[in-house]
C-alpha cells in the first residue's frame, strides 16, 4: 500500500509538469493551429538559465525572474522569426518548423550553457515528509501547488479579462475575430509568450527534483503533447487532466510493469487515444463536411 | 506521355551519370564515404516522397524502419549466422510487415495526428533498439560482420559507394515507374482529393496503406546498407527521431513529389554538416537553422523552385 | 416496369437532433432520368451523399439492383455501378484533364503493384487502354482539345464535364449528379443537356439533381420534390408541375416555366 501511495505522488508530480506544458500546448494550439514541439524547450530554458544566472552570482529568485523573462523573449522571437513568416504553410510544415526550432534551441543551450546535469536548491529542504508510509519531497508540494496556481491564473485570464475573450474568439474563429477587430497576430504573439512563461515557471518549479540539462526539451514536448491529446486537443481543462493522468500512469507503469519502457507509456497512450478516441477526454467530435 | 516516358529515362540516365562520373573528382576515401551516405539516405527520401508527395502523408517515425534494414543486419549476421544479403532481405519484408500491421490504424489519422503518432512508432522503435539490450548492444550499438560475396569482402568506402549508387539508382527507376503506372495516379488523385478518389473507385486506405508499405521497405534497404558501410550501428544513428526530422527535411526541402529533389535534399542535409563539422559544437544548431531556414524560405523546394524558375525565364 | 436499378427506402439521416433527410423513398430505372428539386437546405445534396456511401444513414435502406448497399463506401459502391459528380467540384486539380478521366477507369485496370513497380508490358498496354477511353470520353463531353492542360486550369463550365468524364470513365449503371449546370453559360448547358440525355440513352439510370427548371422539365423522365428533407410531391414533369401544393411552395415559378438559377 504505501509504495501505491508513493507512485501517486511521483506521478501527481511529474504529471504537474506535463501539465503545464499540455496547457501552453493547448494556448498556442487554441490562437494559431500551431502544434509547437519547441514546448519543451522553454522548461529547458526556464531551468538552464536560472541555474546558470544563479551560478553567475545572482540571487536565486532574481535568477528565476531573468529566466522567465529570457524565455519568454525566446518565445516571442520564436513567433516572430519561424512562425509567423510560414503563415499559410501546411500543418505539417509547421510541424516541422517548430521541431527544427527546438532542434536549433537545444544546440544554443548546448553551446551557451554546457551539456552537463544541473540542479537547483530544494526551496523547503529536502527531507522528505511521512504522508502514510511514503514519502513526499517538500519540492513536490510546491510543483504541486505552483502548478495549480498557475493553471488557476490562466483560467481567470480566460474567463475574466477581455484578454481571455479575444484568446477564445480567435481559437473559435480566426477570421471571424479579426473582422470585429480583435489583432489576431498579436493574440497569438501573446499566447507563445504566455506559453514561454508557463514552460520556464515548470522548469523552474521541478528542477529542483529531476534535474536539467540542454536535451530534457524533446521528450517534455512529447509528453506534453501526449497529455493533450489525451485530454483533447484545444482542451484547457482537458490538457491538466491529461498531464495528471500521463503522469500517473508513467509512475504506476514504471513502479508495477517496469522502468525500462516508462518513456514508452506516453507513445502508447497517444496511439491509444488516436485509435479509439481521438477527440480525447474532453475534446469536441468534429464533422467532416463535403 | 511519349514525353513522359523518354523523361523517366532521361532521369534514370543522367543519374546515372553524374553518380559514374562523381568518383573522378573524388581525392580521397572520405568523399566516397561521404557520397555513399548521400545515396543512402537519398534511397530512404525517394521511398518517403512516395509517401509525402504523391500520397500526400506524412511519416515523422520513418527512420524506425531504417533502423529495422540495419539491425537485421547486424542481428542476422551476429546471432543467427544469416547471410548478410539474406538478412538484408529479411529486414526489408520485415519492415514491410510491420508497416502493414501499423500502417492501417495509423494511416486512418491526419494532419498534426497523423504526424505525431508516426512520430510516436519511431520512437517506440528507437526506445526498443535502445533497452533490447542482449539483443543489439544497447545504446552504444553492436558491430555489423562485413559483408562476403562469392569469397570477397565489401569493406572499401568506395566499393559501398558504388553498390550505394546501383541501388539508388535502381530505387529511382522503380520509384518512376511507380508515379507512371495505375497505382502512381491513384496515389496522386488522393492527394489532391480523398472524396473524389473514393467516388472515382480508389480504396484510399489500402493505397495508402500500400505506399506506406512501399517506403517503409526503401527506408529499410537504406537503414542496411548503412550497417554494411558502417560497419558500427547505434540506435541512435539509425532510428532516433533526429533520423526522421531529418529524412523529412530531406523531401520538402528537395521538393514533395519530386524524385531528384529528394536526392537534392539528401544531398544537402548529409554534406553541409560535414562541411561544418569544425563547429563540432554547433552541430545542432546549424541543424535547426538549416531546417527553419529551408522551411521557410523554401517551402515549395529546392528542385521545383528552381524549375519553376526555368521555366519563367523561357517563357 | 422492369425492377428499379436504385432504390431508397425511408432514407433518414439526423445532424444533432435535425432531420436533413426525413424518410425519403425513391425507385430509379435504367434509361431514365430521375430529377430532385426542391429550396435549397431541402436536404438534396445530402440525400447524393447519402446514396453515394459519403454519409451513414440514421435508418432506411438503399438498394442497388436489388443488392442491399446500405452503408458502404463510395469505392466499393463505384465497384457495383453507381458514381456521381459534386455541386462544389472535387477534381484532381494539380492533374491534367486526362489524367482526371483516367483515374476513373482505375477500377477496370487490374495490373498489380508489383507489376507497377517493374514496368511490365502490361501496365503500359493497360495505361494505352485506359488513355484511349479517357479520351473518348473527353471528346464526347467534348473536353478533347484541353485533354493536355492541368485541370486547374480550365473553366467551371469545362470542370462540370470533366467531372460528368470522369464519372462516366468508371462505367456507372446509375449516375447522380449534382447540379452540373450551376454556373454554366446558356451553351455549356446545352452541352451538358446533350450529354445526360445521350448518358440515359445509352441504358445508364441518371439521378439529376439541379436548379435549372427549364432544363429539369425538359429533360426528365420523373421527378421528385423535396422540402425540409420530406418528399412533397413525386411524379412526371407535367404532374409536379401543376400540383398546387409545389405552385404554392415555389410561388408559381413552374407555371411560368422561368428559368430558375437560385
Amino acid at each position: 500500500m504505501p509504495e501505491l501511495l508513493q507512485f501517486a505522488f511521483s506521478g501527481l508530480t511529474v504529471g504537474a509538469v506535463y501539465a503545464l506544458v499540455a496547457l501552453g500546448f493547448t494556448l498556442i494550439y487554441n490562437a494559431s493551429d500551431v502544434v509547437n514541439f519547441a514546448q519543451g524547450e522553454f522548461v529547458m530554458l526556464g531551468g538552464m538559465a536560472t541555474v546558470f544566472l544563479h551560478l553567475a552570482g545572482v540571487p536565486l529568485p532574481m535568477a528565476a525572474a531573468l529566466a522567465i523573462l529570457i524565455t519568454v523573449g525566446v518565445g516571442l522571437a520564436l513567433y516572430a522569426f519561424a512562425i509567423d513568416p510560414a503563415r499559410g504553410s501546411s500543418a505539417v510544415t509547421i510541424i516541422i518548423i517548430t521541431i527544427g526550432a527546438s532542434i536549433f534551441l537545444r544546440g544554443v543551450a548546448q553551446v551557451v550553457f554546457d551539456k552537463r546535469f544541473h540542479a537547483l536548491p530544494h526551496w523547503f529542504g529536502s527531507d522528505p515528509i511521512r504522508i502514510g508510509g511514503a514519502a513526499i519531497l517538500p519540492q513536490s508540494l510546491v510543483v504541486l501547488f505552483g502548478a495549480g496556481l498557475i493553471v488557476a491564473l490562466i483560467f481567470l485570464i480566460i474567463d475574466r479579462t477581455l484578454l481571455g475573450r479575444a484568446i477564445l474568439a480567435t481559437a473559435a474563429n480566426r477570421l471571424a475575430a479579426r473582422l470585429v477587430g480583435i489583432p489576431v497576430r498579436k493574440i497569438v504573439a501573446l499566447s507563445f509568450a504566455l506559453s514561454a512563461a508557463i514552460g520556464a515557471v515548470a522548469g523552474i518549479l521541478v528542477t529542483p527534483i529531476t534535474l536539467t540539462s540542454y536535451d530534457v526539451g524533446t521528450l517534455l514536448a512529447l509528453k506534453g503533447f501526449a497529455a493533450a491529446m489525451l485530454g483533447g486537443m484545444g482542451s484547457a481543462v482537458g490538457a491538466v487532466v491529461g498531464g495528471l493522468l500521463l503522469g500517473l500512469a508513467e509512475s504506476f507503469g514504471a513502479g508495477l510493469i517496469s522502468s525500462k519502457y516508462k518513456d514508452a507509456i506516453a507513445f502508447l497512450i497517444i496511439l491509444g487515444v488516436l485509435f479509439v478516441r481521438p477527440q480525447g477526454l474532453f475534446g469536441k467530435r468534429s464533422v467532416e463536411r463535403v | 506521355m511519349a514525353r513522359l516516358l523518354s523523361s523517366r529515362w532521361a532521369i534514370v540516365l543522367g543519374l546515372g551519370l553524374v553518380l559514374a562520373a562523381l568518383p573522378f573528382l573524388f581525392p580521397s576515401n572520405y568523399y566516397f564515404r561521404v557520397a555513399a551516405i548521400v545515396n543512402i539516405f537519398a534511397l530512404a527520401a525517394v521511398g518517403l516522397n512516395l509517401l509525402m508527395g504523391y500520397a500526400g502523408q506524412v511519416s515523422l517515425g520513418h527512420a524506425g524502419f531504417m533502423g529495422l534494414g540495419a539491425y537485421s543486419v547486424a542481428i542476422g549476421a551476429t546471432h543467427f549466422g544469416l547471410h548478410g544479403l539474406a538478412a538484408a532481405g529479411i529486414g526489408a519484408v520485415l519492415s514491410g510487415l510491420v508497416a502493414f500491421l501499423v500502417g492501417r490504424p495509423i494511416l486512418r489519422l491526419k494532419g498534426h495526428y497523423l504526424a505525431v503518432a508516426t512520430l510516436g512508432f519511431g520512437l517506440l522503435i528507437a526506445m526498443a533498439l535502445t533497452n533490447e539490450a542482449s539483443w543489439t548492444g544497447g545504446p552504444d550499438g553492436m558491430g555489423v560482420p562485413r559483408l562476403e560475396v562469392f569469397g570477397t569482402r565489401l569493406r572499401g568506402p568506395d566499393t559501398w559507394y558504388y553498390i550505394s549508387a546501383g541501388v539508388l539508382l535502381l530505387g529511382v527507376m522503380l520509384a518512376l515507374n511507380l508515379i507512371e503506372s495505375p497505382t502512381g495516379r491513384a496515389m496522386r488523385a488522393i492527394h489532391d482529393s480523398e472524396i473524389a478518389s473514393r467516388v472515382a473507385g480508389i480504396d484510399v486506405a489500402s493505397y495508402k496503406l500500400k505506399i506506406f508499405v512501399v517506403s517503409a521497405v526503401y527506408a529499410s534497404v537504406a537503414g542496411s546498407l548503412m550497417a554494411f558501410l558502417n560497419g558500427h550501428i547505434t540506435p541512435d544513428g539509425t532510428a532516433g527521431f533526429l533520423r526522421s526530422v531529418e529524412l523529412v527535411t530531406m523531401v520538402v526541402l528537395g521538393g514533395l513529389g519530386s524524385i531528384i529533389g529528394a536526392i537534392a535534399g539528401a544531398a544537402v542535409l548529409v554534406i553541409l554538416p560535414q562541411a561544418l563539422t569544425i563547429f563540432h559544437d554547433y552541430e545542432h544548431l546549424m541543424l535547426g537553422l538549416m531546417i527553419m531556414a529551408s522551411m521557410i524560405l523554401l517551402p515549395r523546394g529546392i528542385v521545383p523552385s528552381l524549375l519553376a524558375r526555368l521555366r519563367g525565364g523561357k517563357s | 416496369m422492369s425492377a428499379p436499378l436504385l432504390e431508397t427506402e425511408n432514407l433518414s439521416i439526423a445532424f444533432g437532433g435535425v432531420k436533413a433527410v426525413d424518410g425519403v423513398s425513391l425507385k430509379v430505372q435504367p434509361r431514365r432520368i430521375h430529377s430532385i428539386i426542391g429550396p435549397n437546405g431541402a436536404g438534396k445534396t445530402t440525400l447524393f451523399n447519402l446514396i453515394s456511401g459519403l454519409y451513414q444513414p440514421s435508418s432506411g435502406r438503399v438498394r442497388l439492383a436489388g443488392e442491399d448497399v446500405t452503408g458502404l463506401p463510395p469505392d466499393a459502391l463505384a465497384r457495383r455501378g453507381l458514381s456521381r459528380s459534386f455541386q462544389n467540384l472535387q477534381i484532381f486539380f494539380r492533374m491534367s484533364a486526362l489524367d482526371n478521366v483516367m483515374v476513373g477507369r482505375h477500377q477496370h485496370e487490374k495490373t498489380s503493384l508489383l507489376s507497377h513497380v517493374f514496368a511490365l508490358p502490361s501496365v503500359s498496354r493497360e495505361n494505352a487502354r485506359s488513355r484511349e477511353m479517357a479520351m473518348a470520353l473527353l471528346e464526347r463531353v467534348g473536353l478533347a482539345d484541353l485533354a493536355g492542360k492541368e485541370a486547374g486550369s480550365l473553366s467551371y463550365g469545362a470542370l462540370k464535364r470533366l467531372e460528368i468524364a470522369r464519372a462516366l470513365a468508371t462505367e456507372p449503371r446509375i449516375l447522380l449528379l449534382d447540379e452540373p449546370a450551376a454556373g454554366c453559360n446558356a451553351i455549356e448547358t446545352e452541352e451538358i443537356d446533350r450529354v445526360i440525355q445521350s448518358v440515359a440513352a445509352s441504358g445508364i439510370a441518371v439521378l439529376l439533381v439541379e436548379h435549372d427548371m427549364r432544363l429539369v422539365m425538359r429533360i426528365s423522365d420523373e421527378i421528385l420534390v423535396l422540402e425540409r428533407g420530406r418528399t412533397l410531391v413525386s411524379g412526371t414533369p407535367a404532374e409536379v408541375r401543376d400540383d398546387p401544393r409545389v405552385i404554392a411552395a415555389y410561388l408559381g415559378t413552374f407555371g411560368s416555366a422561368e428559368a430558375n438559377r437560385a
